[in-house]
């Protein structure tokens, strides 16, 4: 069975697509068959010659979801386009944090299963197959869907290398928009941030519960910024308090695959590797010559980050 | 109030995961109550108190029948259980695992269903989406902060670039993110009180589901292999002389990134 059609659900922010969605359709053409976009809320407008030039041939959309969350009037839009006798037969999300609720919604309306956190996805012989790892990422686990299309998958960022196909701007399909649901947003507050997206950043500098206290933290964000990246953290620290969620890495924050990843004061926790450790290279201080972050290190140093860190950050504001 | 916490019994996540022959994580020994569950049962309780009382009920699924999770729950202070137990509930998949609590929380008639972002040792993410579709329910996920008044709910909901307010109305599901609210540690008296509390275990026959349409059987989805994926070579590993902070400076100038 080759794919004959593959919908990847799109997001965007202020207009800009999102890398993951740019990732999967990257993917999606290279799995064969028809690509086309599926887009919850916004203006499809805006974003169609970018979803073009990456390889949709179609974009279906909702339209403005007047305040709702995506899953409840996406999923049910979704549900009822297929419904209607226009099936793909796999769909592709983002593990994010709508690609997940349109998902599940989805899942439920179809009786079709999800499978998540997926970093490879191929098809192999009669069947789709997606490619998860486990205990973070020392394992990799292949699962075959085996009920009916259309097959849902949710993709972990970073998995595949966006790339440009030079399409035309798609044709944009209005689809019909059956159930808003309740949950209404009534007003978003965005955290101002400097600098790159910790996702995109070349460089990624980040703190862990090592740095002793949330004041210490502030060395992370002024080498960051010496080196025009972008400050991350383990989780533990985010748990704490010290730094938002969004500055979180590993397997329940963001996934980041810069050229250089500097860990100063991180263990190396499975779940924060699974986070960074494709990143093209590592740099790790730490105390501690048994860390497990030096497993992964290819440049490790084995000491005090109060010392390390000033010294490094004077030398760098120096050139 | 009304409030069921679906709780998830793991392995503890300090050992080292082990897999079944037939590929399903080993869930034999000894199950913990999952750390990301502990900030919804503390939540539950505090929203219980805030609506001046109410009962918060657990919903748990787990092959085995174990309880040791389920009573770390009550001793924090959840009033019953609900667990539903079966073998062949193994290589269950999200959304039978949906499916499965849907039909336990149903029994509960809660006003407020809470639930993790994601679970600690499966972390699909997506079963209580999938539990709130199921019941119809209106759903908030990713819920930082929570606050109830009468029949409407406020949430603050974590994003990619900073966190929205969403408002819905009662009776809904929220998923709360970790550190949320700070854990109780049970007392004393709240371990004593937890061994007599009830807990309803029940068959998926009890509930009934058809055991051939929930688990392995019915997961739409099959293992194919399990290998180990590559490791990355280890590099250089330097002692602190006074000097590493050139060691670095270096490394980064060798990658032209500075
Ligand atoms: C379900 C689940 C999901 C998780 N998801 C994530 C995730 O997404 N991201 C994540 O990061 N974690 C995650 N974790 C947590 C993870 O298991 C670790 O607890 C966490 O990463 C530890 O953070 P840390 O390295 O900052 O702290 P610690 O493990 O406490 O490590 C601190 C390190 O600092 C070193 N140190 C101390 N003082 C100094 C000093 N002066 N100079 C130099 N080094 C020093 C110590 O040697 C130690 O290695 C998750 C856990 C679970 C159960
Ligand atoms: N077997 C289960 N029993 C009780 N609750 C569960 C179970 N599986 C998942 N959940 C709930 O759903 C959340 C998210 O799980 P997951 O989708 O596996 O990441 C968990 O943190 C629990 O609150």
């Amino acid at each position: 069975m080759a794919l004959n059609r593959i919908w990847v659900y799109a997001e965007a922010a202020d207009g800009k697509v999102a890398p993951i969605t740019l990732e999967m359709l990257a993917k999606a053409r290279e799995l064969g068959g028809t690509v086309e976009a599926v887009y919850g809320d916004g203006d499809a407008d805006a974003i169609a010659e970018t979803l073009g030039a990456h390889g949709a041939t179609k974009i279906y959309a909702t339209g403005d979801l007047q305040g709702s969350t995506p899953g409840v009037p996406v999923g049910s839009a979704l549900a009822k386009l297929i419904g209607d006798g226009d099936a793909p037969d796999l769909i592709m999300f983002g593990t994010t944090y709508e690609g997940r609720d349109v998902a599940a919604r989805l899942s439920v309306a179809l009786d079709r299963p999800v499978i998540t956190n997926n970093t490879d996805i191929a098809v192999e012989g009669d069947a789709v197959v997606v490619t998860e790892p486990v205990f973070g990422g020392t394992k990799l686990v292949r699962t075959r869907f085996t009920a009916g299309a259309p097959h849902i998958a949710l993709i972990r960022p970073k998995s595949f290398a966006a790339e440009e196909s030079g399409g035309g701007a798609p044709e944009v399909v209005t689809i019909e928009v059956p159930d808003y649901g309740t949950a209404k947003v009534r007003n978003r507050h965005v955290e101002e941030t400097t600098g790159p997206k910790l996702d995109e950043a070349a460089i990624v500098v980040s703190g862990g519960r090592g740095l002793g206290e949330a004041a210490k933290y502030e060395i992370i964000e002024d080498l960051a910024k010496a080196l025009k990246g972008a400050p991350g953290a383990s989780r533990a620290i985010v748990d704490a308090g010290w730094v938002p969620y969004s500055y979180q890495v590993g397997q329940t924050g963001k996934v980041v695959k810069p050229t250089v990843y500097i860990a100063a004061g991180i263990s190396g926790a499975t779940q924060h590797l699974v986070g960074m450790k494709g990143a093209k290279n590592i740099i790790a201080v730490n105390k501690d010559p048994e860390a497990p972050i030096f497993g992964v290190a290819d440049l490790g140093i084995v000491g005090d980050v109060h010392k390390v860190l000033p010294k490094l950050l004077e030398a760098l504001q120096a050139r | 109030m009304n409030v069921v916490v679906c709780v998830k019994q793991i392995p503890d996540p300090a050992e080292p995961g082990k897999l079944e022959a037939d590929n399903t994580l080993d869930r034999s020994g000894k199950l913990i109550l999952d750390e990301s569950d502990s900030y919804g049962v503390e939540m539950a309780l505090q929203l219980a108190d805030a609506a001046g009382g109410g009962e918060v009920t657990l919903v748990s699924m787990t092959p085995g029948g174990e309880t040791s999770g389920l009573r770390t729950a009550l001793a924090m202070g959840a009033a019953k259980a609900i667990l539903v137990s079966d073998d062949a509930l193994s290589g269950a998949g999200a959304l039978d695992t949906a499916k499965v609590l849907a039909a336990a929380i149903r029994r509960a008639e809660p006003d407020l269903v809470l639930a993790a972002t994601e679970s600690s040792d499966g972390y699909t993410g997506t079963v209580p989406e999938q539990v709130a579709a199921l019941l119809g329910l209106s759903s908030i996920t990713f819920a930082k902060h929570i606050e109830i008044s009468g029949e409407t709910v406020n949430v603050q909901r974590q994003t990619e670039l900073g966190f929205d307010e969403v408002e819905t109305t009662l009776p809904a599901l929220i998923s709360v993110t970790a550190g949320v609210v700070e854990p109780r540690y049970p007392s004393f008296k709240g371990i004593m009180a937890a061994k007599s509390k009830p807990v309803d275990q029940v068959t998926l026959s009890d509930l009934g589901i058809d055991a051939a349409t929930v688990g392995a059987a019915g997961a739409g989805q099959e293992t194919v292999s399990v290998d180990d994926a590559p490791a990355r070579e280890a590099g250089e590993i330097v002692e602190d002389d006074g000097e590493g902070y050139a060691k670095i400076v270096a490394y980064l100038e060798s990658l032209k990134v500075i």
